[in-house]
C-alpha cells in the first residue's frame, strides 16, 4: 500500500533534483528560477503528504501560504531578470558576474 | 489497486519531467516539462485527499507561474546556448553531494520503517469536519484560526505585485505626455507675456 | 638691577619677535635698542665701582630651578669683578651695534627679526657672564649657540648662509660635548656643579685620580681639559675652528656683535671663572698654552692670503683668541681679560668699519676691488686706522704709551715670556711671528682698501649699482630733453646708450663711475665711540685689569708672582713685539704701496705654500672626508635600512600588504556566479543535516 514514505521519497528525489538544477545548468538563470519552483513543489508535496496521513489540515494551510510566497518571489524574480537582461543583453549564468570581489 | 499505479504513474511522470526541466536546451521546453511536473503534482495531491490545494497548483502555478516563466522566455531574446563545457567541472561534485543528500534521506525513512522514529501526533483541532468537503474544512481553518496570516499573505502579493511594476517601469522618453498640475495652476496674467527684443536678438522663451 | 641689565634684553627680545607687522618697524628697533643702553647705562657704575673698590662682589638669587635628591641648583645672578668687565663689554657693544644696525639693516624686510635676535643673543651671554653655576652658564652657552645660528642663517633664503649657521651650530656641539662631560665629571666629584663651591674646593682634588674610559687618570687635569674642549668649540681654537670664517655670511653687525667681542670670548670668560680649577692641573695648562700659540699661529698665516675683508678680520679674531688662551695658559689671567677687554673694542670696530666700507661699495666684499676709498669714506678710513694701530699694538714701550692693543698683547707676550715653563717660552715665539703676522695682514688690509687707485670697476657689485642709477638718469634726461623741445635724439640717445650698455670705456680710473659715499651717522657714531675705545682704553685701564689684585678681588686667579715678573723682563723682550710691527708694516706697505707687482711675484715664488695657505692649511676638506661624509653615509643607512627598510616594512607598509594580500586570498571565494553560492549552501545545508543526524 502507498504509505507516507512513498509520497516522501518522491518529494525528497524532487527537492534534490531541483537542487541540482541550481548548481549544474550553464545555460540561463530562468532555469534556475524553474529548479527553485520544483523545490517549493516539492515541500508542497511533503506538506500535504503528511497533513493528509496526520489528519491535520494545518498542512495544506501552510501548503497554500508557501504557494502563494512561491508565486510572489517569482514575479519578483522575474522582474529582476527582465531588468537586468534590459541593462546587459545577456542571462547567460556564466556572464552574470557583477558582484564578484 | 488504481490507487497505487496511478501513484507510480504520477510519481514517474512526475520525476521524469523534473530531470527534463533541468536538462532541456531549449528553455521553452524547459518551462512546458514544469507545467507537466506542476499537473502531476497535482494529481498525486488528489490521490491523497487534497483536492482544494490540487487545484490551487493548478490555477496558480500553472495558470499564473508557468505562464509568466513562459511570457518572460519569450521576451527576452535567449539564444539556444549549448551545454557549455564547463558543466563537466562542478558535475561530479554536485552529483557527489546530491547522492549524500539522499542516502541521508533514505537513513531517515529506514529509521521510520524500523520504528525509531515518531511522527508527530495530530492534536485533533485541525481536523476535517465530518461531512463538509476539503475546501469547506480549510475555509473554515482558514478564516477562522489563520485570519492573519491569510490577511497577511495578501500583503505579501500586494508588495511583490509593487515590487514588480516598481523595478520594470519605464518612463517613455520619446513621448511628451501632459503635466495635468501645471495646465491647471496657470493663471490668466502670466498666461502672456509683452517683450521688446532689440534687431536681430531672438525672443527667450 | 642686574636683574633689569640681564632680563631687559629678553623682554624686549620677546617684544620685537612678536610684534608682528602692523607695529611696523621702528617700534622694535627702538625697544631693543633702548633696551640695550639702558643696560649700558647701568652697567658701566657697576664697572666702575669695582674699579674704584667700592662694588662688592655678591649673588642675587632668582628662581629656584632643580630640587633633584642631591642635585640642586637654582637661577642666580653672580656679580663680581670679572663678571663687571664682561658685562660693560657685551652690554656697551651690543648698543652700539644695535645703533649701528638701524643704518646697515636700513632696506632690509627683516629687520624686527633681526633686532630680535640680537636681543635674544645679548640676554644669552648675560646669562653666560652671571652665572653662579656651571648648568647655568651651559645655559647661557647653548643660548648664544642657538643666537649665533639664528643670526649666521639670518639671510636664510640664501644657501650658503644656512649651510654656514648649521656648520657654526654643529662644531659648536661637539664642543659642547666636551663641556657637558666636564660638567657632568664636576658633579660627579664634587657633588654640586655651584661655582664658588667648586673653586674652594677643587685645590683638595689636586692630586686625585679618576676612571674615564677605562683608564685612571688624573681628575682635574681630565675634568680642565674636558672643560676646555667646549671652550675650544665656543672660542673657534685650532681644530674646532672650521665655522668661524664660514660665519661671516651673517650680516656684518652680528660679525661684529658675535665673533669678535662677545659669544668668542664665552671660552676665554670660562676658563677665567674656572682658573683655579685650571691652576692644579699644569698639564691642562700647559695644554690650553699650546693650543692657544698654535691657533694664534695658524689663523694669522691663513690671514694674509684671505682677499675678503670679513674673512680677514675673522682670521684676526680667531688669532687674537688664541693670544688670550695661551695667556691664560701662563697663568696670566688677568692679562687674558684686559686683551678680551681691548679686543672688544678695536675687533668691533673694524668690523664696523669693515662693513661700512661694504655698505659704501654697495655689497662688494673682495678687497681686489676697493682702491683710495680714503678719499671717499675718510671718517670709516680713520675709524679703521685707529683700529688697525690697537691691534697691531702700536707704542712707545720706553714710555709706556700706546694704543689699547700696545698693552694688552705686550702683557701677554711679557708675561709669556715669564712664567719661565718652556711652554712659556714657546708660546712667546709663536705670539711674536703671529704678531707680525698680523701686523702685515693688518696694515695690508688698510693699504689694499684705502690707498693706491680705485679697482672697483670690474667688480659686479659695482656694475650692478652703476647700471641702476644711469638707468635713472638716463630717463630723466631723455625726458628733459624732448620737452626742450630739441631733437637731438639720435646723437644723445646713443651717447648714453654707450654709458648704460657697454662697461664705461669713457672712465679711465676704474670707478666705472660709481663714488662711494659715507655712511649716515647712526653707522659713524658708534665707529667713533669705538675708535675712542681703542686709543684710550688701554691707557687708562691698564693698571687695575694687570697689576691689581684688589680689583679682581679673588674672582679669578691672581698670580702675583707672574704678574710681577712680567715687568721685569730683558728689554728686547720688551723691544720685539714693537719691532715685529714696524717690520710688518714696512713689508705691507712695500707690497701694496710702493711696489704693488711685488705680492704677485711673492705668491708666484711661493706657489704651494700660498695655495696651502689660502685653503685654510685644508681644514675643511679634511673634516669633510673623515667626518661630514662618513657621518651622511650612516645618516643614508639607518634611513634606508632602518626607517625605510625596518621601520617602514613592518609597521605602515606591512599592515597595508598584510590586508591586500589577505584580502587577495578573500576574493576568491567571492566568484560571483550564482552557482557557487548556491553550491556553498548545499555544502552548508549537507553538512547542518549530517551533523544532526549523527548527533
Amino acid at each position: 500500500m502507498i504509505g507516507i514514505e512513498h509520497y516522501v521519497v518522491v518529494s525528497s528525489i524532487l527537492f534534490v533534483l531541483g537542487v541540482l538544477g541550481i548548481f549544474l545548468n550553464r545555460k540561463n538563470v530562468i532555469v534556475i528560477l524553474m529548479a527553485i519552483e520544483l523545490i517549493l513543489l516539492a515541500v508542497n508535496i511533503n506538506l500535504v503528504a503528511f497533513s493528509a496521513f496526520l489528519g491535520d489540515l494545518t498542512g495544506q494551510v501552510f501548503a497554500m501560504f508557501v504557494l502563494t510566497v512561491a508565486a510572489g518571489e517569482a514575479a519578483i524574480g522575474l522582474a529582476i531578470l527582465v531588468i537586468y537582461f534590459r541593462g546587459r543583453g545577456t542571462i547567460a549564468v556564466e556572464d552574470i558576474h557583477r558582484m564578484r570581489g | 489497486m488504481i490507487h497505487t499505479i496511478a501513484f507510480y504513474l504520477f510519481a514517474a511522470i512526475l520525476i521524469a519531467s523534473a530531470v527534463l526541466v533541468i536538462m532541456s536546451r531549449n528553455p521553452v521546453h524547459s518551462v512546458l516539462w514544469l507545467i507537466l511536473a506542476f499537473f502531476n503534482a497535482a494529481g498525486l495531491m488528489v490521490l491523497v485527499g487534497a483536492e482544494f490545494i490540487a487545484m490551487l497548483l493548478v490555477i496558480v502555478y500553472v495558470g499564473a507561474v508557468a505562464v509568466l516563466f513562459l511570457f518572460v522566455v519569450m521576451m527576452l531574446d535567449i539564444d539556444f546556448a549549448e551545454l557549455r563545457a564547463g558543466f563537466m567541472k562542478n558535475f561530479p561534485l554536485g552529483i557527489l553531494l546530491a547522492l549524500v543528500l539522499l542516502a541521508e534521506l533514505v537513513l531517515g525513512l529506514g529509521a521510520y520503517r524500523v520504528g525509531s522514529l515518531t511522527l508527530g501526533e495530530a492534536d485533533g483541532s485541525a481536523m476535517t469536519i465530518a461531512g463538509r468537503s476539503n475546501i469547506e474544512s480549510i475555509g473554515g481553518l482558514l478564516y477562522g484560526r489563520y485570519l492573519f496570516l491569510f490577511e497577511a499573505a495578501g500583503l505579501v502579493l500586494l508588495v511583490a505585485m509593487i515590487g514588480a511594476i516598481v523595478l520594470t517601469h519605464r518612463q517613455r522618453t520619446d513621448t511628451r505626455g501632459q503635466n495635468i498640475s501645471r495646465q491647471v495652476k496657470r493663471r490668466p496674467e502670466e498666461a502672456t507675456v509683452n517683450v521688446k527684443p532689440e534687431v536681430g536678438q531672438g525672443v527667450k522663451l | 638691577m642686574i636683574q633689569l641689565i640681564v632680563f631687559g634684553p629678553l623682554l624686549a627680545a620677546i617684544v620685537a619677535g612678536f610684534a608682528n607687522k602692523s607695529f611696523g618697524t621702528v617700534f622694535p628697533k627702538a625697544v631693543t635698542t633702548g633696551a640695550l643702553f639702558l643696560s649700558c647705562a647701568l652697567s658701566w657704575p657697576i664697572f666702575l665701582g669695582f674699579m674704584t673698590g667700592t662694588s662688592e662682589a655678591g649673588v642675587t638669587p632668582v628662581l629656584e630651578w632643580v630640587r633633584s635628591g642631591d642635585m640642586t641648583f637654582d637661577w642666580a645672578l653672580r656679580i663680581d669683578a670679572l663678571t663687571a668687565v664682561m658685562l660693560v663689554v657685551i652690554t656697551s657693544v651690543s648698543a652700539l651695534v644695535h645703533l649701528y644696525s638701524w643704518g646697515y639693516m636700513d632696506e632690509d624686510p627683516d629687520q624686527p627679526r633681526f633686532f630680535a635676535y640680537l636681543s635674544l643673543f645679548t640676554f644669552a651671554m648675560l646669562m653666560l657672564v652671571t652665572a653662579d653655576n656651571l648648568v647655568q652658564m651651559f645655559f647661557g652657552w647653548e643660548g648664544v649657540g642657538l643666537a649665533s645660528y639664528l643670526l649666521i642663517g639670518f639671510w636664510f633664503r640664501k644657501p650658503s648662509a644656512n649651510a654656514a649657521a648649521i656648520k657654526a651650530f654643529v662644531v659648536n656641539r661637539v664642543g659642547d660635548l666636551g663641556f657637558m662631560l666636564g660638567i657632568f665629571g664636576v658633579f660627579l666629584v664634587f657633588g654640586t656643579t655651584s661655582i664658588p663651591e667648586i673653586i674652594d674646593r677643587a685645590p683638595e682634588m689636586a692630586g686625585s685620580s679618576i676612571g674615564f674610559l677605562g683608564m685612571r687618570l688624573d681628575t682635574m687635569t681630565i675634568l680642565c681639559l674636558l672643560l676646555f674642549i667646549g671652550a675650544m668649540g665656543k672660542s673657534a681654537q685650532l681644530g674646532l675652528h672650521t665655522w668661524l670664517p664660514d660665519a661671516m655670511e651673517g650680516p656684518t653687525p652680528v660679525s661684529a656683535l658675535i665673533h669678535a667681542a662677545t659669544m668668542v670670548t664665552a671660552g676665554v670668560f670660562m676658563v677665567c671663572r674656572l682658573s683655579p680649577l685650571f691652576e692644579t692641573s699644569q698639564i691642562a695648562l700647559g695644554f690650553v698654552t699650546f693650543i692657544g700659540a698654535a691657533t694664534c699661529l695658524f689663523a694669522a698665516t691663513v690671514g694674509t692670503t684671505q682677499t675678503d675683508i670679513k674673512r680677514v678680520i675673522a682670521y684676526s679674531t680667531c688669532s687674537q683668541l688664541g693670544y688670550m688662551f695661551f695667556a691664560a695658559g701662563v697663568g696670566a689671567y688677568g692679562a687674558a681679560m684686559f686683551h678680551l677687554f681691548t679686543h672688544a673694542f678695536f675687533k668691533a670696530l673694524l668690523f664696523l668699519g669693515a662693513g661700512s666700507v661694504i655698505h659704501a661699495m654697495h655689497h662688494e666684499q673682495d678687497m681686489r676691488y676697493y682702491g683710495g676709498l680714503r678719499k671717499h669714506i675718510p671718517i670709516t678710513f680713520w675709524a679703521m686706522t685707529a683700529g688697525t694701530l690697537a691691534i697691531t699694538g702700536v707704542g712707545l714701550w720706553f714710555a709706556h704709551v700706546g694704543f689699547a692693543g700696545f698693552y694688552s698683547k705686550d702683557a701677554i707676550l711679557e708675561s709669556a715670556f715669564a712664567s719661565g715653563t718652556e711652554m712659556g717660552r714657546f708660546a712667546f715665539f709663536i705670539g711674536i711671528t703671529a704678531a707680525l703676522l698680523t701686523s702685515f695682514y693688518s696694515w695690508r688690509l688698510v693699504f689694499l682698501t684705502f690707498f693706491g687707485k680705485p679697482r672697483w670697476d670690474q667688480s659686479e657689485h659695482i656694475q650692478h649699482a652703476v647700471h641702476e642709477g644711469h638707468h635713472d638718469s638716463a630717463h630723466h634726461n631723455l625726458a628733459s630733453q624732448e620737452d626742450a623741445g630739441h631733437d637731438p635724439h639720435a646723437p644723445a640717445h646713443k651717447a648714453l646708450d654707450d654709458e648704460v650698455h657697454g662697461h664705461a670705456p669713457a672712465h679711465g680710473d676704474g670707478t666705472a663711475g660709481y663714488h662711494p659715499h659715507e655712511s649716515p651717522w647712526v653707522m659713524l657714531l658708534p665707529l667713533v665711540i669705538l675708535s675712542l675705545g681703542a686709543i684710550f682704553a688701554g691707557a687708562i685701564w691698564s693698571h687695575s685689569f694687570l697689576d691689581s689684585a684688589a680689583f679682581w678681588d679673588g674672582s679669578i686667579f691672581y698670580n702675583e708672582h707672574l704678574m710681577h715678573a712680567m715687568h721685569e723682563v730683558p728689554a728686547w723682550v720688551k723691544i720685539a713685539p714693537g719691532a715685529v710691527m714696524l717690520i710688518g708694516l714696512a713689508i705691507a706697505w712695500n707690497n701694496y704701496i710702493r711696489d704693488p707687482d711685488a705680492a704677485g711675484r711673492f705668491v708666484a715664488m711661493f706657489g704651494g705654500v700660498y695655495t696651502f695657505l689660502k685653503n685654510k692649511w685644508y681644514f675643511d676638506e679634511v673634516y669633510h672626508v673623515l667626518f661630514v661624509k662618513p657621518a651622511f653615509w650612516l645618516g643614508r643607512k639607518f634611513w634606508k635600512w632602518g626607517d625605510e627598510g625596518t621601520i617602514d616594512r613592518f609597521g605602515p607598509n606591512g599592515a597595508a600588504w598584510v590586508v591586500a594580500q589577505g584580502s587577495r586570498y578573500a576574493q576568491v571565494v567571492q566568484t560571483g556566479y550564482l552557482y557557487s553560492y548556491a553550491l556553498v549552501m548545499l555544502l552548508g545545508l549537507v553538512a547542518a543535516i549530517s551533523w544532526v543526524m549523527v548527533r
